[in-house]
């Protein structure tokens, strides 16, 4: 959770647009500490301030310029992303007849070209890390990604630190191996040496998270 | 005008625009007036929720132009999932900035409009009708040149309207249903009552009487979907809509006792 809020440091006032339960308490730990410019949504039409009053008023037709804007950094999911970041969120199989449909590809297209995004995977497995996704939603920089920022996983923080603008380990979380991530990726990681561990949450941080963000461990269902 | 009524004017083959967003605020009293009509090759434009859903499982929508199709609490919409996987429905899948942007341009009776969105993406590969055009300015930036979305009619459901088609939202957002409307060359609005006149703010009023055709009076006509403030989703309800939705036995029961008979008897089923 700390890892998904630290994608947005630094972003200033922003609309910060996480998509799952640990993105969202990560952006609302961001904005409770070291992100206070933040500005988060209720999930409907509201900007709403780190206690939940409402300070704004963003429908969709105000979000859509927002994104388009650039004045937005999102974290979503992905049921699929290759090397260069390429996500799918659509289908899995043949796009005519897909063997699953998904959600579809959403806003993921417009948010990639427009604004930095980063993915949240709950499940690092090699079916999510993919040599090639079935249908591009969101775009990877290969295909022309205005900017990636990071893939923050069960397992570790990701981001496409390289000269080819591919993934690269950032950090393994405490007491998971490197290996267990390279075994996890379908596709070769760039890995540093040495490999950081991603810092562990600071007291002040642990004591929000357990008693005002997320009080009732639900944090806990989204890693099962 | 009576549900079935609006749903008369209707003609086989149309492209009808719904408004509303996923699970909230949609016109189903409409949606289900036309499941009692033998209404067939439907286009349907939306932000896709159970109102696509409940076309799609009747075959009527043939082809739906979307970016998702989701009941917001329960993240896929059922039978829209089972007819892709079926290959029963065509999709025209586009980013949910580019359908705005498709109703915009049909709303301006403009050609198309310029956006980013899609640039690099399958959406390109799966609809090779798409065009890029190039900016006749210095900066020469290639964009995606959405082209209008235009419909032969819209649906749209507001908590208000008067009699004259005048229609107010009094919810949170107004989503895209006045873009709808006038994406449309007929645009009709159930409403939760019909009023005399207005009360509340004037940016409620969304409407304007030019760009509706026709209004039916629906009590609690966007069932089970959100229509805020007047009511909430009816969560319990849609769980079983979806439970159903999974299984062609259970649909089957499902339809018989709550979408076979009028919208009087579906008000009372649910009680």
């Amino acid at each position: 959770m700390v890892a998904c809020a630290e994608a947005w440091r630094g972003d200033g006032a922003i609309l910060a647009s996480p998509m799952g339960l640990i993105p969202s308490l990560g952006a609302r730990l961001a904005r409770l500490t070291f992100a206070p410019d933040l500005l988060l949504t209720d999930g409907e039409a509201y900007l709403v301030d780190a206690e939940g009053g409402i300070e704004g008023w963003l429908p969709y037709a105000k979000v859509f310029t927002m994104l388009a804007a650039g004045r937005r950094h999102v974290m979503m999911g992905a049921a699929q992303i290759d090397r260069s970041g390429n996500q799918n969120i659509s289908v899995i199989g043949d796009w005519k007849r897909p063997k699953a449909q998904l959600l579809g590809v959403r806003g993921a297209p417009g948010n990639t070209v427009n604004h930095p995004v980063s993915y949240w995977v709950p499940r690092h497995s090699p079916r999510v890390f993919v040599d090639r996704v079935d249908m591009v939603c969101g775009v990877g920089y290969d295909r022309g990604a205005h900017e990636l920022r990071v893939v923050v996983t069960n397992l570790a923080v990701l981001d496409f630190g390289t000269p080819e603008r591919t993934m690269r380990l950032r950090s393994v979380h405490p007491g998971v191996e490197v290996d267990e991530v390279v075994a996890a990726t379908g596709f070769p990681l760039t890995i540093p040496d040495p490999v950081p561990v991603t810092r562990w949450p600071a007291d002040d941080e642990l004591g929000l998270i357990r008693t005002r963000l997320d009080a009732g461990r639900a944090r806990e269902d989204e890693l099962r | 005008m009576t549900p079935d009524e609006i749903v008369a004017e209707l003609r086989d083959g149309m492209t009808i625009g719904i408004g509303g967003w996923g699970s909230r605020r949609k016109p189903m009293a409409l949606v289900r007036a036309i499941l009692r009509a033998p209404l067939r090759n439907l286009t349907v434009v939306s932000y896709a929720g159970p109102d696509v859903g409940l076309l799609v499982s009747s075959g009527q929508a043939t082809r739906v132009v979307t970016g998702f199709a989701s009941l917001d609490s329960i993240a896929l919409e059922p039978h829209f999932r089972r007819a892709r996987q079926a290959g029963t429905v065509e999709l025209t899948e586009l980013d949910e900035g580019m359908l705005h942007w498709g109703l915009l341009a049909a709303a301006h009776r403009l050609p198309f409009l310029p956006i980013r969105a899609g640039l690099g993406s399958g959406v390109l590969e799966v609809n090779p009708e798409l065009r890029t055009v190039r900016s006749p300015y210095h900066d020469g930036e290639e964009l995606v040149a959405m082209p209008a979305l235009r419909l032969d009619a819209a649906l749209v459901h507001m908590n208000r309207a008067d009699a004259a088609g005048n229609g107010q939202y009094l919810g949170p957002d107004p989503y895209f249903d006045d873009l709808f409307c006038l994406a449309a060359e007929r645009a009709y609005v159930s409403c939760e009552r019909i009023v005399a006149s207005f009360d509340g703010p004037p940016q409620t009023l969304l409407l304007n009487r030019a760009m509706v055709h026709g209004v039916a009076e629906t009590p609690n006509g966007a069932h089970f979907t959100s229509c805020v403030p007047d009511y909430g989703r009816d969560e319990a309800f849609q769980a079983r809509y979806a439970a159903a939705a999974a299984d062609p036995g259970e649909w089957e029961k499902f339809r018989a006792a709550y979408l076979d008979g009028d919208e009087a008897a579906y008000q009372k089923a649910i009680q």
